[in-house]
């Protein structure tokens, strides 16, 4: 059992430390699965079905294969049923793209067009299109039942009901889905843009009964995930397909169109709550029929109630399935759902009570760092300066405050495998299969290792997003990564400081023990004057090196983070805009690895939370079954302009690696509408508040 | 999320598009690829290729394009300058910004055959050398890049910014970069780096 090392001894552990990658990617050199070009490359492209629901009853595939620059055509599944515009039919390898388009637009699939159904509340009734032939439309969970609703309510000082709801999102990464994939006999190497390098090649390695080893995947550089990259998809067993037919190397990025429909998104998520608190400001009670869709597949899941304390509480959740794009994890799958409804409800009973939104937040959270981090999330934000009575705000332009809550896992597990490599010439190299999202971790690899070895940072040559050295690490989800890793790494490199210590000692003639390491030396401990430079140090192995192997070690991890955020918006009630214009974020994330990267993952989900709460929305029409936003332009993301001022608060508590990745963008939205209630006297309880709304709601409060 | 940028070509890529109608089949042509000979695969309709020479980072390149080839692709694709990215090709990211003749412009709006003549500037050649420019460091500095697929675009938005305003404000920060779209939510650090980088380039 190990540990790290305290705020004071540490060197590099915990200070801002700039990216590894920071010159290649600035520069335009960093290659991204994107960007890989090999002799002979041929470019895929995916059929894709025009219909909401159809039955395919043959594929004629002989034009496409005669057009010249063709080199390969597949089949998805000849009897598929496609249930959402998007899914996939078929798939061409061509000498160029042109081509490869070209050449999908004479493939002749006779379709048997199908009804179909994209929203839940249609889905949801007797008699709506099947979206699945053997299943209902509405899947059912049980009841979850606790404590007594029917006492607690009559008990209660405030009673709500209401209805709240969130839409769908989509990840939106900028490097679409893809892969490029080359055979050599029965082996294959793939760039693949993922989140899990080792996913990726058991998946492959399954679906072509390879053994793993002749699979290699490679993600140097991937341009971002979110959840949607976890598995090839069947983009990418299409791609390995292509390549095998095809007896040359495919490349198949998915571009943006697909992109919206095909590779995931947050499910939507609504709940019909009855609530009821006590006059001392206890949630009492929360009865609940939620629901959601995930598209035509499942997984709309969220936890409620959610971060406070409800000792009588019945739930029944649905997942209602659409014909529509499949839901995959998306940051903090559930979670921000589960804080915009919990919170916006707090915020509507506190003001019921007649109590500070604050205060009830307090009486009703059991979570001990939320309680330190409200105080100072409210003195950042000047709590005391929001409105007492919303509801009689004057004038067009008003501002309030608002404030929301978030809690996630993290914490990170076994199943990584690392090895640290000390040459005779001073180069350390650190190995291991995680790949690099854009968090940081092959920053936070290096700081772990420099700390360890008392090198810099950039001494570390850190090879990750490679699954040829046969060393695995998890996909990187759930905010686990760091934690995961990190230990691994610490282990390693403790092991190899072990050796190398011995090789100086005898060197010099001390005990190891004696030894310390630090600036890029060796030292006696009791005489700093009795050194050796790390380089001297390290040609003592001649011919030799060190090599080690990490083990996990739980003690260096802990699971468990909270955040709160407090959001300051003026909203425009002449043209409906709201423009945040503060927000304080106060995040936890165990012990912080890299200060610079850390503030930068709370920055971005804080930004993905707030276009979510403002602008994001997955638009289907019903009449034709097509998603009418499937573009950039269309489908509103926040920008530069929408920038409020941010202000991040790395709130440290303990000192075991956790994990951050997720949960600053759970609680935004939820601080975002309660501070437009508090600004205008306006309840939303439906995301995204667009101006459309907020026109509408003023003008019927003024009715 | 205003799209600040112009396009200043003779002929917009939609338009041509449209006007070639879908059944229209292309040759492509891929001199760089060794192992391709696409020669013998000339397609039934033939479209005319025109030989241009594009000038970029201060060199001449010679290439055979098609009309419909956008600058874009001619630096991806033909080029191997593949540090300029393809992220809507429809002109709403800015993940493609180039900078030609001091403006920065779409490359996947722009045409190649109107790039003619033109100073093209791409990422690739924003360092002197192993030197980097002001804004590349200060985009490391500042850690104004998570995944950095969105990065050169932002680069070279604030490079040219900042030539034609040495001292942005913020809200004037905020616009020069309102054509540049960042999934990662970098846009506070990108604010930093570029206020950063204009005070560094007016010490120098
Ligand atoms: S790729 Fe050119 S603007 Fe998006
Ligand atoms: S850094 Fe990932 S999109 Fe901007």
């Amino acid at each position: 059992m190990s540990s790290w090392p305290s705020a004071q001894e540490a060197k590099v552990l915990g200070k801002r430390v700039t990216r590894l990658s920071g010159v290649d990617k600035v520069t335009g050199r960093a290659k991204y699965t994107y960007d890989i070009r090999l002799p002979g490359l041929l470019y895929g492209k995916i059929l894709r079905c025009p219909y909401a629901s159809a039955k395919i009853l043959s594929v004629d595939t002989s034009k496409a294969e005669a057009l010249p620059g063709v080199r390969a055509v597949v089949v998805v599944d000849e009897n598929k049923t496609c249930r959402f515009v998007g899914d996939e039919v078929a798939a061409v390898a061509a000498t160029s793209t042109d081509i490869a388009e070209d050449a999908i637009r004479l493939i002749e699939v006779e379709y048997d067009i199908g009804n179909y159904v994209v929203d839940e509340q249609t889905s949801m009734k007797p008699g709506a299109p099947k979206v699945h032939e053997d299943r209902e439309n509405v899947r059912p969970g049980g009841v979850n039942e606790q404590g007594s609703i029917d006492d607690a309510f009559a008990e209660a000082a405030v009673t709500l009901e209401a209805t709240y709801s969130t839409q769908v999102q989509t990840h939106m990464c900028l490097e679409t889905h893809g892969h490029v994939v080359e055979w050599d006999g029965e082996s294959m190497t793939v760039w693949a843009s993922t989140q899990a390098v080792f996913g990726v090649r058991g998946s492959l390695a399954d679906h072509f009964e390879l053994p793993a080893d002749q699979v290699r995947v490679i993600t140097e550089h991937m341009g971002g995930g979110f959840g949607s990259k976890f598995g090839p998809g069947v983009e990418g067993v299409l791609a390995a397909r292509l390549a095998k037919e095809a007896e040359a190397p495919v490349k198949l990025m998915l571009d943006r169109k697909e992109e919206f429909l095909a590779v995931g998104n947050r499910p939507s998520a609504i709940a019909e709550i009855r609530a009821a608190a006590s006059k001392d400001g206890r949630l009492l009670a929360m009865d609940m029929k939620t629901y959601g869709t995930g598209g035509a597949s499942g997984g709309a899941g969220f936890p409620l109630p959610y971060v406070y304390t409800v000792n009588n509480r019945r739930r029944q959740h649905s997942d209602v399935f659409i014909n529509a794009g499949n839901a995959r994890a998306m940051r903090a799958p559930g979670h921000p759902q589960a804080s915009f409804i919990m919170e916006s409800m707090m915020d509507e009973l506190a003001y019921e009570l007649g109590m500070d939104p604050l205060e009830f937040r307090r009486r009703n959270d059991p979570n001990e760092v939320r309680q330190g981090q409200y105080t100072v999330g409210a003195r950042e934000i000047g709590w005391h300066r929001r409105n007492r009575n919303p509801r009689e705000m004057k004038g067009t332009l008003r501002r309030g405050i608002g404030m929301g809550c978030g809690l996630w896992g993290g914490g990170g597990g076994k199943g990584t495998q690392a090895r640290c490599t000390i040459h005779s010439d001073g180069t350390v190299e650190v190995v291991t299969g995680t790949q690099d999202l854009g968090t940081g971790i092959r920053t936070a690899i290096a700081i772990v290792a420099a700390e360890g070895l008392g090198l810099a940072p950039e001494q570390i040559h850190v090879r990750i997003g490679d699954s040829q050295p046969g060393l695995p690490s998890g996909g990187s989800g759930g905010s686990t990564t760091t934690a995961s890793v990190t230990p691994v790494i610490k282990t390693a490199v403790d092991k190899a400081r072990v050796q190398l210590l011995q090789w100086v000692a005898e060197e010099m003639e001390v005990e190891a023990t004696a030894l310390t390491v630090g600036d890029g030396k060796i030292f006696l401990a009791d005489d700093l004057s009795r050194n050796l430079s790390w380089k001297e140090a390290t040609s003592l192995l001649g011919t030799d090196m060190i090599v080690t192997e990490g083990e996990w070690d739980s003690n260096l991890r802990q699971s468990g983070v909270a955040g709160v955020q407090f959001a300051e918006v003026e909203v425009d009630l002449q043209t409906g805009q709201i423009q945040p214009i503060r927000i304080v974020a106060v995040q936890d994330c165990g012990l912080v690895v890299n200060r610079l990267t850390a503030e930068s993952q709370v920055y971005s989900g804080v930004i993905q939370g707030l276009s979510w709460a403002l602008l994001e929305d997955r638009i289907m029409d019903p009449s034709t079954g097509l998603m009418i936003n499937p573009d950039m332009e269309y489908y509103k993301v926040t920008g530069s302009l929408d920038m409020p001022d941010i202000q991040v608060i790395m709130y440290d508590t303990h000192r075991k690696v956790t994990g951050l990745g997720e949960p600053p963008v759970i609680p935004t939205a939820g601080a975002i509408a309660n501070a437009v209630f508090n600004a205008t006297g306006l309840r939303f309880r439906s995301i995204p508040i667009t101006p459309d709304k907020v026109l509408t709601a003023y003008k019927e409060a003024n009715a | 999320m205003a799209n600040q940028k112009e396009e200043r070509h003779v002929i917009s890529r939609r338009g041509f598009l449209k006007g070639m109608g879908t059944g229209a089949v292309a040759t492509a042509i891929l001199p760089e690829l060794p192992s391709q000979s696409v020669e013998a695969e000339e397609t039934t309709q033939e479209i005319t290729e025109a030989t241009i020479t594009l000038h970029i980072n201060g060199k001449d390149h010679k290439l055979t394009v098609e009309p419909r080839t956008t600058l874009l692709s001619a630096l991806r694709d033909r080029l191997e300058l593949t540090g300029t990215k393809q992220v809507c090709d429809r002109g709403t990211c800015g993940g493609c910004t180039v900078i030609v003749d001091g403006r920065t412009v779409y490359a996947c709006m722009t045409l190649a055959i109107d790039m003619e003549g033109k100073n093209i500037r791409t990422i690739e050649g924003l360092a002197a050398g192993d030197e980097l420019h002001p804004v590349q460091e200060a985009f490391i500095e500042k850690d104004a890049l998570m995944c950095g697929f969105c990065t050169p675009g932002f680069v070279m938005s604030v490079a040219a910014l900042l030539e034609g305003n040495p001292d942005p404000s913020l809200d004037e920060v905020k616009e020069g970069v309102s054509g540049n779209m960042c999934r990662c939510g970098t846009y506070p650090r990108v604010f930093e780096a570029a206020l950063a980088a204009a005070q560094q380039m007016r010490g120098a």
